[in-house]
Parts: C-alpha cells; sequence; structure tokens
C-alpha cells in the first residue's frame, strides 16, 4: 500500500482520502486531534492499533501503565493540568472494564477524556466471546457519551465527534470501542475535525436578561458571598472570575474543585467550603445575603443538609449546564452560559464595592478557626508529625508554584485546606468520586503534560496502596513525579468516622504497611522515611532537590483528626471545630 | 412536598443504538418507575420519537427533563399533563372461540366499546381495542369474567394539543 502522507502535522486536519486500515485510522484521527502521548495497555483485541503504533511511535508517545486504571488516572491528570483531552487505551473484557473507576470520576469531575478499547470481532459480538463484555451498556452511565465502531468507515466521524464531545461545553469522557474485524478493515480514511453535532448544543445562550437581574441583586447585597466551582477553571474564566470579585469586593470560597483558579491569597480568598472546609464561609452562608455560584454543583459534600443551606439568602447560579440549575438548591436568577463570557460580560455592570464590615466577619471567625484548628496543625507543639505540617514544609520550599496532586482521604482534605497555590490548574484530586488510588497515576499524566512544573502527589498509605504498581511507570518512563506518602498506618479518614460516630470500633481500619521505601527502592525510585520533626525540611529539600522522581514516606500521628468538619446531615454552620 | 402526578414524555432523539439505555438509566437511577414506553419514528426523518409515562412530582419531572436532554444525541424532551395531550393506547385480547357464540353478552361488550376482531378460527378469536387508558381498563374488567387467554398493551402514544416546536428547532441546529 503506498501511503499517501496527507497529516502533515497534528494540527492539520487530512483533506484527501487515502486507503488505509482502521487501526492506521485511529492513529492519525488521534494525530489530527493534536494527540502526542496515550496512556494505556494492550492485550488481543486492541493489538492491530497496537502495532500500528509501533509504527509512529515517533508521533505518538505510547506510556505502558501497569493496570488500566492508572491508564485512565494519568489521562485524567494530563487533562486536568493542561486542558487538554486525556486519551486512554485499552483491550477488550477485562482491560475495559478495569478503565471504569477513571471513566466515572471523569464524569463526576467533568474531565475530557477519549477513551479507546478494543473489542472482540464483529461476527463474535453477544456470543459471550473470550474476552468479550459489553463495555457500551457498562460504561453508558458514566460517559458523556460513547460509541461502538464495527465497520472501519465509521473511524473517522466517531473520532471527530468523540473529540468535540469530550472537550466542548462542561467536558467529560467519551468511549469508542472498536470491534477487532474493523480495526483489520481497509477503507478511503479522510479526516475532518467535527464542528457541531445537531442534537447537543454545548455551551447554552445566555439570556441578558438575567445577567441584568444578577448585576441587580449582586449591586444591591449587604452581605454576599461568592462559592466558585471548577467552572471557572475548565472555562478559562480566571480572569474575569478575578476582575469581577475584585470590582465588587466580594468575599470568594471555594469548592475542592474550584481551588487555585485564584492565589491562595489573594484578599478576597476566604477558603474553602464544605464538610471539611474553612470555618468562616460555611457559617457564613448561612448569614449571606446572597449567594453567588459559579461553575459549581452543589454537592451534598458542600451543602450538608439541604433543608438549612442558606435558606436566608438570595441564590445566583452561574452554570454552564442547565441540568444543574435548581437540580439541587433552587436558584432565583440563573444566568446560564460559559463562566468566561458571562463573568466578562457581567462585569460593566457591577458597581463597585468594598464590603468592610461583612469582610470583618470572615477574619473573625478565621481566627477562631485559627486558634482552634490551623495552628495545632501548622504549628503542632506535641511530638508527632502532623499532615498540616508537612504542607507548609512544601509550601515554603515551592513557593506555591507546585501542582499537587492529592488522593482520598485525611491528606486530601489537609492538603486542599493548606497548600497554597499560585498558579491556577495546580489542584489536582479526586472530588466528586473520591476515589483512592487516583492519585499516583494522576501525577504522572500531570507532570507528562506539564514537565516545567513541580507535580508533588500527596497519598496517604492507604490509597497509595490501591494504584502502587504505577511505580513501574514512573521508573520505565523516568517521570520525575515527586510521592510523598503521609503514613498514619491507618484508613485515616474512615478511622476518623469511627471514632467520631461508631463508638471508636476501629473496623478494619488498621494497615499494617510494608517498607515502602525499599519497595520504591526496588524501582529504583530514591527514596527516605522521615519520622521526627527535625529531619522534615532537610527531606522535602532533598525531595524538591532531587531531578528525578523521589519517594518520601512521613511517619505521622496515627490518630489525628481533620477538623472542622460538617457531619454528613448536619448544617454548614453547625460545623465542628474539635 | 408536591404531589405525584402523571405526566407523559415526549422525547426527540437522534436514531442511534444505545440510547434507551441511556434514557432508561434515568429513570432507574432515580426509582422512576416508567409505566409505559414507546418509541417509534417522528414526524421528522431520521428523528426517532420516544413516548413515557410516568408518575412523579413536577418538580422531579422537571430535573429528569434536564438530565434527558443533556444526553448527547437527545434533540429536544418535553413532559405534557393530561389534559395537554391526546393520546391512545392499544391491546390485544385473545379468547376462546366457543365463549363468541355461547356468550351473547360478549358480542355487545365489543359493540359497545368499539372493539375490532381482528381474527377468528376454530380455538380462539382476537380482538384489538385503542383508546384511553380507562377504556381499555373498562374492557378488560368486562372481558375478564369470562376468561381471557391472553392479554397484551401497548405503550402509550400522544400528541400535543398544542404545537411542538421541534421543527423549528431543527432548523435552528441546522444554522
Ligand atoms: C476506592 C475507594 N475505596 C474506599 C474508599 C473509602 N475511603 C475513603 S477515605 C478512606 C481512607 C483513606 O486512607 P488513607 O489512604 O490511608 O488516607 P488517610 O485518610 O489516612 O489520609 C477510605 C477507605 C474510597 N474513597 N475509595
Amino acid at each position: 500500500m503506498k501511503e499517501t502522507q496527507t497529516i502533515k502535522n497534528n494540527t492539520h486536519t487530512s483533506q484527501t482520502t487515502e486507503r488505509i486500515s482502521g487501526s492506521e485510522a485511529v492513529i492519525k484521527c488521534l494525530l489530527a486531534e493534536g494527540v502526542d502521548i496515550l496512556y494505556g495497555y494492550p492485550g488481543g483485541a486492541i493489538m492491530p492499533v497496537y502495532d500500528e503504533l509501533y509504527k509512529y511511535q515517533d508521533k505518538i508517545h505510547h506510556v505502558l501503565s501497569r493496570h488500566e486504571q492508572g491508564a485512565a488516572h494519568a489521562a485524567q491528570g494530563y487533562a486536568r493540568i493542561s486542558g487538554k483531552v486525556g486519551v486512554a487505551m485499552a483491550t477488550s473484557g477485562p482491560g475495559a472494564t478495569n478503565l471504569i473507576t477513571g471513566i466515572a470520576d471523569a464524569q463526576i469531575d467533568s474531565t475530557p477524556l477519549v477513551c479507546i478499547t478494543g473489542q472482540v470481532g464483529s461476527h463474535l459480538l453477544g456470543s459471550d466471546a473470550f474476552q468479550e463484555t459489553d463495555i457500551v451498556g457498562i460504561s453508558t452511565p458514566v460517559t458523556k457519551w460513547n460509541h461502538q465502531i464495527t465497520k472501519a468507515s465509521e473511524i473517522p466521524e466517531v473520532f471527530a465527534k468523540a473529540f468535540y464531545i469530550a472537550k466542548s461545553g462542561r467536558p467529560g469522557p467519551v468511549l469508542i470501542d472498536i470491534t477487532k474485524d474493523a480495526q483489520f478493515e481497509e477503507f478511503d480514511f479522510k479526516y475532518e475535525k467535527c464542528k457541531g453535532v445537531r442534537s447537543y448544543k454545548p455551551v447554552p445562550t445566555t439570556d441578558e436578561n438575567s445577567l441584568k437581574a444578577a448585576a441587580e441583586l449582586i449591586n444591591n447585597a449587604k452581605k454576599p458571598l461568592i462559592v466558585w466551582g471548577q467552572g471557572v477553571i475548565l472555562g478559562k474564566a480566571e480572569d474575569a472570575f478575578k476582575a469581577v470579585i475584585e470590582k465588587a469586593g466580594i468575599p470568594s470560597a471555594w469548592t475542592i474543585l474550584g481551588a487555585s483558579a485564584i492565589p491562595t491569597s489573594h484578599p478576597l480568598n476566604v477558603g474553602m467550603v464544605g464538610m471539611h472546609g474553612n470555618y468562616a464561609p460555611n457559617v457564613l452562608t448561612n448569614d449571606c445575603d446572597v449567594l453567588i455560584a459559579i461553575g459549581m454543583r452543589f454537592d451534598d459534600r458542600v451543602t450538608g443538609n439541604l433543608a438549612t443551606y442558606a435558606k436566608q439568602a438570595k441564590i445566583v447560579h452561574f452554570e454552564i449546564d442547565p441540568a444543574e440549575v435548581d437540580k439541587n438548591v433552587k436558584t432565583d436568577i440563573a444566568v446560564l452560559g460559559d463562566a468566561k463570557t458571562s463573568l466578562t460580560d457581567l462585569l460593566p455592570l457591577l458597581h463597585p464595592n468594598s464590603h468592610t464590615d461583612w469582610h470583618q466577619k470572615f477574619k473573625d471567625l478565621y481566627k477562631i478557626e485559627y486558634e482552634k484548628v490551623i495552628k495545632n496543625d501548622l504549628h503542632p507543639t506535641k511530638e508527632g508529625l502532623t499532615m498540616g505540617e508537612v504542607l507548609k514544609e512544601i509550601n515554603l520550599q515551592t513557593k506555591g508554584e507546585a501542582a499537587i496532586v492529592s488522593d482520598v482521604g485525611q491528606h486530601q482534605m489537609i492538603a486542599c485546606r493548606y497548600a497554597e497555590f499560585n498558579k491556577t490548574k495546580s489542584n489536582i484530586t479526586s472530588g466528586g468520586l473520591g476515589t483512592m488510588g487516583f492519585a499516583l497515576p494522576a501525577a504522572i499524566g500531570a507532570k507528562m503534560a506539564a514537565p516545567e512544573r513541580e507535580v508533588i502527589m500527596i497519598a496517604g498509605d492507604g490509597g497509595y496502596q490501591m494504584n502502587i504498581q504505577e511505580l513501574g511507570t514512573i521508573f520505565q518512563q523516568k517521570v520525575p513525579v515527586k510521592i510523598v506518602v503521609l503514613n498514619n498506618e491507618f484508613l485515616g479518614m474512615v478511622r476518623q468516622w469511627q471514632q467520631l460516630f461508631f463508638e471508636k470500633r476501629y473496623a478494619s481500619t488498621e494497615m499494617v504497611n510494608p517498607d515502602f521505601v525499599a519497595i520504591a527502592k526496588g524501582y529504583h525510585i530514591e527514596a527516605q522515611k522521615v519520622s521526627e520533626r527535625k529531619d522534615l525540611k532537610a527531606a522535602v529539600k532533598e525531595m524538591i532537590d532531587c531531578e528525578g522522581p523521589y519517594f518520601l514516606e512521613v511517619r505521622v500521628e496515627k490518630e489525628d483528626n481533620v477538623f472542622p468538619m460538617i457531619p454528613t446531615g448536619a448544617s454548614v454552620s453547625d460545623i465542628r471545630l474539635e | 412536598m408536591s404531589e405525584n402526578k402523571q405526566y407523559t414524555v415526549s422525547i426527540y432523539t437522534e436514531n442511534n443504538i444505545g440510547l434507551l439505555n441511556r434514557i432508561s438509566a434515568i429513570f432507574q437511577r432515580r426509582h422512576m418507575n416508567v409505566e409505559s414506553l414507546n418509541t417509534s419514528p417522528s414526524e421528522i426523518d431520521g428523528v426517532s420519537r420516544f413516548t413515557l409515562v410516568v408518575n412523579i412530582t413536577e418538580s422531579q419531572m422537571k430535573k429528569v427533563i434536564g438530565q434527558i436532554e443533556k444526553q448527547v444525541e437527545v434533540i429536544k424532551a418535553f413532559y405534557h399533563t393530561e389534559d395537554e395531550i391526546i393520546y391512545q393506547e392499544s391491546c390485544l385480547f385473545k379468547i376462546k372461540s366457543e365463549l363468541l357464540f355461547d356468550e351473547r353478552q360478549i358480542q355487545n361488550i365489543i359493540k359497545e366499546s368499539n372493539a375490532r376482531i381482528v381474527t377468528v378460527n376454530k380455538e380462539f378469536f382476537a380482538i384489538e381495542k385503542s383508546g384511553r387508558k380507562e377504556e381499555i381498563d373498562l374492557l378488560h374488567r368486562e372481558l375478564s369474567v369470562f376468561g381471557i387467554m391472553q392479554f397484551t398493551r401497548s405503550g402509550r402514544i400522544a400528541v400535543t394539543k398544542d404545537e411542538m416546536k421541534i421543527s423549528t428547532l431543527l432548523k435552528a441546529f441546522q444554522d
């Protein structure tokens, strides 16, 4: 077969047609969409595509993860820090099902992914053939869109559509399943990028009246509070957002996925809301007169008991996804559209303001939280190391420039509460699904997408072991991520609940751990363990100075708890400080 | 809390495999029972139409519509109350043939209910009836007395009394 070079570089679409196999077409589609890296794991049903990848290794880098879940999370980490679409690939059956946790995580956290799975030959579909699973059926509830390809000629259109859907509007994961015969079949390939899908309107039109009404409410508010979410970051609206809050002088709090959209030190940044959020923004949610939600979805971890959530306030919701409006909290004014456009259009309608007295309330409550919680976390006087002081040391030594990839548990809450962020897209964590095992592979993807950034993973001893095999990927690919395990020898967060709500019955939360340092070294990763305060600074420095990947285990206090805390079902203003 | 009401849902979609799965999952996840379901071509070429009946509150209905419309291949979804639509259901009864001749009453029932005899043979006869749910329920009650060999009824199909601006909407999608 004579190959006609139609794809000159990664951004051009092919104009002429050429006769190629389905699997070669897959690679050409990826190249046309600007993909230069993908994460995956081979197997029988996807082998033709892998065979083509061999030919294209100079153009597209395949990262062999050690488990398909790792591949999916790595693609997520890549997408989260770059804002581009992450790509993961697996074989049929177990390969495909192993991707599911990552796909579900991407769905709930609105991460753009294109996942490719091989499938048995189309003549075998439905016959319970070897490694056949109905991955389209399985992934339906956790994908933004999915499709099974049984003919090679469908490949270009489906791929173009997949990338368009994954990244447009509210982003999300898309799965393409390709039967093996479609991978072999030859056809006349031609690629055109997708510009629209008839039944799909990614961004709703903003109604000017709703914008005016929102501006009026905000201008007349005496005690306005903004709660922003990841929508600000996904919509690349950071600058517009900053301009809005600065002009209107509104205290602004973030959801876990909204973190880092504006610097932590920004004077209008009043902290995190939610179950382990900061005291002031949680309590004052039930005191503000106008609550302005921007690109957030009133998750139950944020609202606590809905029956008592911000009942006194008028609610304004800036949102790209119409299905989120009034889903959990009834709004007074909904401004549909993408955050960047609507906030830019809002700006000239706003009156300059400063709300000094109202800000004072936040400062007063911060003092209480500082005395009761923050001081003990960051400047402990008792012997054992706290998770908070590890974060403080990392902040100091990275000057808030690092991207923090956290896993799920107590350390995650501590990382999100105390990490200092100067740059956007710096807080990469599993928000909506709370997936243990997320951090290590996600850190790999993040570091590969942004090699110029310091990427530091923070995990607990539990979650670290859920995808610990990805140390192999780090070693093979030489990804210089910094791995910090805050080891409390417990599934800490569950233990905390057992202590507070199950009379200290520590059922299956104690962990007997292996020699983590030896394991890291077994993968030829430099490693160290610290158990005393006096060694922490030097250890963090050694980690940061290390050019390659580095593993740091910190033995922290076994039974520390994360406060503040809103117990499930309680009101945000009933937040406990101890 | 508002009360459950019967709603008829019309969903215009691309004619694609897998959409039934996506749509039914939306109801299933929320523990909502779908009373009846029909899918068919619509007045627009290449566009399918789902008609569903559910008993839920209006606020639930609105949220579900939002979730349905969010599906990439759904063009538009509407919900209607009972008085906003004209609807029909259809049913088939299979009954022993001897009854048709022995029970005069059955012939009256068939006549009065405007049911239609589809086929008659030595063992059984089949009658078909289209109408509103209550009419079919009534016929079912009346025939039950004599014994029904088989019974089946279709999902609801409905058109709205008011215009549904789906064609204009579709044009806008194309522009
Ligand atoms: C895959 C998965 N399984 C179970 C859980 C439930 N869970 C939430 S936090 C947690 C404990 C985490 O322990 P560890 O990783 O040691 O972190 P720590 O809380 O001690 O910081 C568990 C088991 C989860 N979130 N994800």
